[in-house]
């Protein structure tokens, strides 16, 4: 057993993996060759090196051998390093004075020939065995955790998110486009399978909100930009006037009774323009804040300076603000969860079915307004000119599924189409005909409701409707809308004339997530929503650190999915502040003294970790935000970046030892 | 009687080069009479009238710092390489083809043959209706002339004998002349193998740094001779090639005060192996397309990439020139990295 000179004394290991490795690999003629190699004091192989016996070797060899390097030649480094850097530690080296090599995935599992394997183990056995000799200590980087956290969006997500933080003690800030909390929810009549009111089991919920002493809740406000990383964001808070004090607002409707305009005239955006309200308006009698807003392209004294503004006398409290500014919020927090939602699809998109054109075809959004006791119409689905409708037709898969619109199942319209299905055939005793592609109800109670729906006399007509027209072809059709549809079971195409058609209308991503997502730096998936970390092991993180996903801004999903990732944000967000700092991984690059200020780097970096330091005219790296991708490693034209774990001679040392023998 | 205390002796040669690095000797200008006075120069065939038999007839080691600019083409710069180093304390790679290879080392491209049938037949100005070669040796009655061996790659200094400092450039500078001068007759020497010139990329010294912008997003590149140039701007901000950033400083930014880009003739950093390696990745990193067809229209504007990005590193570069014909016949005892060797 040579030790070179020069060499460090090295403790090389190979596992046999049970039979993965051994099977394919001889495991023990590349622990012979190592022992031959320069600095190679202890080579040994063992049934399974990750097992504690396995590491007890390496601990023992360390102290009786006084390693100083450490080699182990298993299954793949995303398995087990941090195993052997653990043990190696243990051992009392420093956990990066290691090297693993990966002969299992990239070696016995995909090669059949044992010599050929095996030639091809002592290869890269050499190589780790040389590069290690280059390895220096690092240390890992704590970084602290701010305990505050941002959350973007208050739907049923984002309530639920920051009520798990505020139970906790921790300090939210809800920050809400619109001028109250609840987002879809809040609109919604009944919800499904189970039929009870949205708003019954919503608004308890956004009252805690308000009433929560650790919940900053800013509605009305847009987060405009995010600097920082993990633990340490920076955050700037856009809070729109809304004229209105909100301290001192209780939302008593006096300003809104007192307003110039004694009839509300304009549409009602909470009420998707199906009811009007005036220039000063509650967006809902249950808002949360609870706080009037004045919209500046209605109010008289906005548009034209001359009004004798009413609503200013009519206030007991003196909250109207006419002088009301903008405001910058700035605010420092350690996590953000994003639960931004979604919009649904437009149906204009699809002219096929009339919506815009025919004044009876409604989307399933609007029609839960209309059946709601606090909707437009106090509960009564009527047609346009104000008759029950006597046959109702309801599509499903209106912007889902769909190569022309949107690919995905948007999952939750079939539910809401069935809930619907019952409300309408409730408020009106309609019948009710539902036009779809495959009735999927998967969720708890879900095909129970679809079996109960099709008890009640629900027409389920499987087929996609090609049509919605209002040319009659018999005196059935007269005055009715049609539906043409190719009925998938019976096998013929069938013309069925309703008085009102409703669109389930499928999730889309927000206009603005490309925005929110570059402001984010996290990523979105082909469909346009916010990818997660991993589909199926990290649903809730995201390839940021310390930016979490709640809600239908990844995916379309119902209330009880959004409700659970809300808290599953929160228990992550949860467990990093308990944790109280952040551990960051050592192989990060360092930007010499020697850098030329050319600027390369910076916009390489996918985590924008890099910037230009305004005096030194040098690039500078922060090493929380830095994941040691080394793409700026490899593009720095003067070499002047260095990446732990990949120094040039690391790697130079592993190329030349792997072709030696080519 | 004792003899005065003797002057250094300094050696000058010039291998495969174009002699710019002997102007650069001249440019010092009235300096060069300080330098006259502070050394004894024993060989400078460029200036001075010394026989190759005057440097065999000095003892080994004799010549305190031989500066030796060009590459090494033919078997007798690869003699003179040698003898210098055998009477010489010093050895110092001076300009670029020394250091690098330099331009001549871009003929790598290609083999001799297809070097020698250019020169003498298919080179559009070429007259030479015999098709004359040169050959090593021609005897003409009991005379026989000869030719030094004309090699089958170029290669710079140190690929041929030990080296122990280097000055880029092409040529080097007046000031960093009279630096490196300065610096081999002290009394502290820098480590062996030191580049004289500072080891941070031009772009710290350039007049322009300031108007670079962080995002280049290159549509297409331009070339300097075909292109209107904004006279303030970088030279990369406009689409042009520069190898400033994968370029050790030293220069003062000459070519860009006389409105052109760098062309890299300071080689690399220390840090960096391959110049032209490194200047191409940072710049494809810097192309705004992501499709093919946007790539391609992208590198039109860069015709000859070697020559580009290659232009005075050829010789020392990974790639050292074009597969195939480097590893047959090849000169005995190249002295070279331990990769290198193998590729």
């Amino acid at each position: 057993m040579g030790l070179a000179k020069g060499s460090p004394r090295t403790g090389f290991y190979i596992c046999h993996c049970g039979t993965n490795i051994a099977d394919t690999v001889d495991v023990d003629a590349v622990r012979r060759h190592a022992e031959e190699l320069p600095g190679v004091v202890v080579s040994c192989d063992y049934k399974y090196m990750c097992s504690d016996p396995g590491q007890e070797l390496i601990i023992q060899d360390i102290k009786e051998h006084r390693l100083e390097r450490v080699v182990v030649a298993a299954c793949s480094p995303l398995l087990h390093e941090a195993t052997f850097r653990g043990a190696v530690e243990r051992g009392g080296l420093n956990p990066f004075l290691f090297h693993m090599v990966n002969i299992r995935e990239q070696d016995a599992w995909v090669h059949e020939d044992r010599a050929q394997a095996t030639r091809k183990a002592r290869d890269l056995i050499r190589a780790a065995i040389r590069r290690v000799a280059y390895h220096r200590p690092l240390e890992r980087m704590r970084v602290g955790v701010n305990p505050n956290t941002l959350i973007i969006g208050g739907g049923i997500a984002g309530i639920n998110a920051a009520l798990n933080l505020s139970m906790a003690g921790k300090r939210v800030y809800l920050v809400e486009r619109e001028p109250t909390i609840g987002g879809h929810m809040a609109k919604y009549d009944k919800t499904f399978p189970t039929l009870d009111c949205a708003a019954c089991i919503l608004t308890p919920k956004m009252s805690a909100v308000r009433d929560s002493r650790n919940i900053v809740l800013w509605t009305y406000s847009e987060v405009e930009k995010i600097d920082g990383y993990i633990g340490n964001f920076r955050v700037q808070v856009r809070r729109k006037p809304r004229y209105v004090d909100e301290e001192t607002c209780v939302g008593c409707m006096q300003c809104v009774d007192a307003c110039i305009y004694k009839d509300a005239r304009f549409p009602s955006e909470f009420e998707l323009g199906l009811k009007k309200r005036k220039p000063v308006y509650m967006p809902f009698p249950q808002a949360v804040p609870p706080v009037v807003a004045i919209d500046p392209k209605t109010c008289l004294h906005f548009k034209t300076g001359k009004c004798k503004e009413p609503c200013k006398e009519a206030c007991a409290r003196d909250s109207i603000r006419f002088d009301q500014r903008e405001v910058v919020e700035e605010i420092e927090v350690g996590q953000i969860i994003v639960a931004t939602g979604f919009q649904t699809f437009d149906p204009a998109r699809l002219p096929q079915y009339g919506y815009g054109e025919f004044p009876n075809v409604y989307t399933s959004l609007e029609i839960e307004r209309l059946v709601n006791a606090s909707g437009p119409t106090g509960g009564q689905v009527l047609l346009r000119n104000g008759q029950v409708p006597q046959s109702v037709g309801i599509l499903h898969c209106v912007g889902s599924r769909d190569e022309n619109t949107n690919r995905w199942c948007s999952t939750v319209c079939c539910m809401t189409a069935l809930k619907l299905a019952h409300l309408v055939k409730e408020h009106t005793g309609a019948t009710v005909y539902s036009f779809y592609i495959d009735m999927r109800c998967t969720g708890k109670g879900y095909e129970e409701f679809y079996d109960r729906m099709m008890r009640e006399g629900v027409q389920f007509v499987r087929g996609r409707v090609g049509e919605v027209r209002d040319w009659e072809m018999a005196p059935e059709e007269e005055g009715k809308l049609v539906l043409r549809v190719e009925d998938t079971l019976a096998g013929f195409v069938r013309r069925i004339p309703v008085d009102l058609v409703i669109l389930a209308v499928g999730m889309e991503p927000r206009a603005d997530a490309e925005a929110v997502q570059r402001m984010l730096h996290i990523s979105r998936s082909n469909d346009g929503f916010f990818l997660e970390r991993h589909p199926k092991l990290a649903p809730v993180e995201t390839t940021t650190d310390g930016v979490y996903l709640a809600g239908c801004c990844q995916g379309p999903k119902d209330i009880p999915s959004a409700v659970a990732q809300g808290s599953a944000a929160a228990a992550h967000v949860l467990a990093m502040i308990s944790k109280g700092h952040i551990e960051l991984e050592p192989n990060t690059v360092a930007v010499l003294d020697d850098c030329s200020g050319c600027k390369t780097c910076i916009p390489l970096c996918p985590y924008h970790a890099l910037t230009l330091n305004e005096e030194s005219k040098k690039a500078q790296v922060n090493l929380a935000l830095c994941k040691g991708c080394g793409t700026c490693a490899a593009a720095c034209p003067s070499g002047s970046i260095t990446q732990n774990l990949f120094e040039d001679e690391q790697i130079d040392a592993e190329i030349e030892e792997t072709l030696a023998h080519v | 009687m004792p003899d005065p205390p003797a002057k250094p002796k300094v050696a000058l040669y010039w291998c495969a080069s174009c002699g710019g690095c002997e102007e650069a000797v001249v440019d010092l200008a009235e300096g060069v009479l300080s330098v006259l006075n502070a050394v004894d120069i024993v060989f400078w065939p460029v200036a001075m009238d010394f026989k190759r038999r005057d440097v065999e007839a000095l003892a080994d080691g004799a010549i305190r710092a031989a500066l030796l600019n060009g590459a090494i083409r033919t078997s007798e710069q690869e003699e003179m390489a040698r003898l210098l180093r055998r009477k010489s304390q010093v050895v110092v790679a001076f300009g670029a083809c020394a250091q690098l290879g330099g331009v001549p080392s871009l003929a790598n491209q290609f083999d001799r043959e297809q070097i020698l049938d250019y020169i003498y037949a298919q080179s559009p100005t070429v007259v030479n209706d015999q098709g004359a070669r040169p050959v090593s040796a021609y005897r003409e009655g009991d005379r026989v002339a000869t030719l030094p061996e004309f090699w089958r790659t170029t290669r710079a200094l140190d690929q041929v004998i030990e080296v122990d400092y280097y000055v880029p450039g092409c040529p080097p500078t007046p000031k960093l002349l009279g630096q490196a001068l300065a610096t081999l007759l002290s009394d502290e020497l820098p480590p062996k193998g030191t580049v004289l010139a500072p080891d941070t990329a031009l772009c710290e010294e350039c007049p322009r740094k300031d108007s670079k912008p962080e995002d280049l997003s290159v549509k297409t590149f331009k070339r300097p001779h075909l292109t209107p140039m904004d006279a303030a701007l970088c030279f990369l901000a406009q689409g042009i090639v520069c190898m400033g950033p994968a370029t050790r400083s030293g220069c003062e930014g000459l070519c860009i005060q006389g409105a052109m880009p760098c062309t890299g003739c300071f080689g690399p950093t220390s840090r960096v192996r391959d110049q032209g390696a490194k200047a191409l990745s940072a710049l494809a990193s810097s192309v705004e397309g992501k499709e093919d067809r946007e790539i391609e229209s992208a590198l039109a504007g860069i015709p000859d990439p070697v020559g580009t990005f290659y232009r005075y590193g050829l010789a020392k570069s990974l790639l050292r020139g074009k597969v195939g014909h480097l590893c047959s016949d090849r000169p005995e005892s190249i002295k070279t990295g331990s990769m290198e060797s193998r590729l």
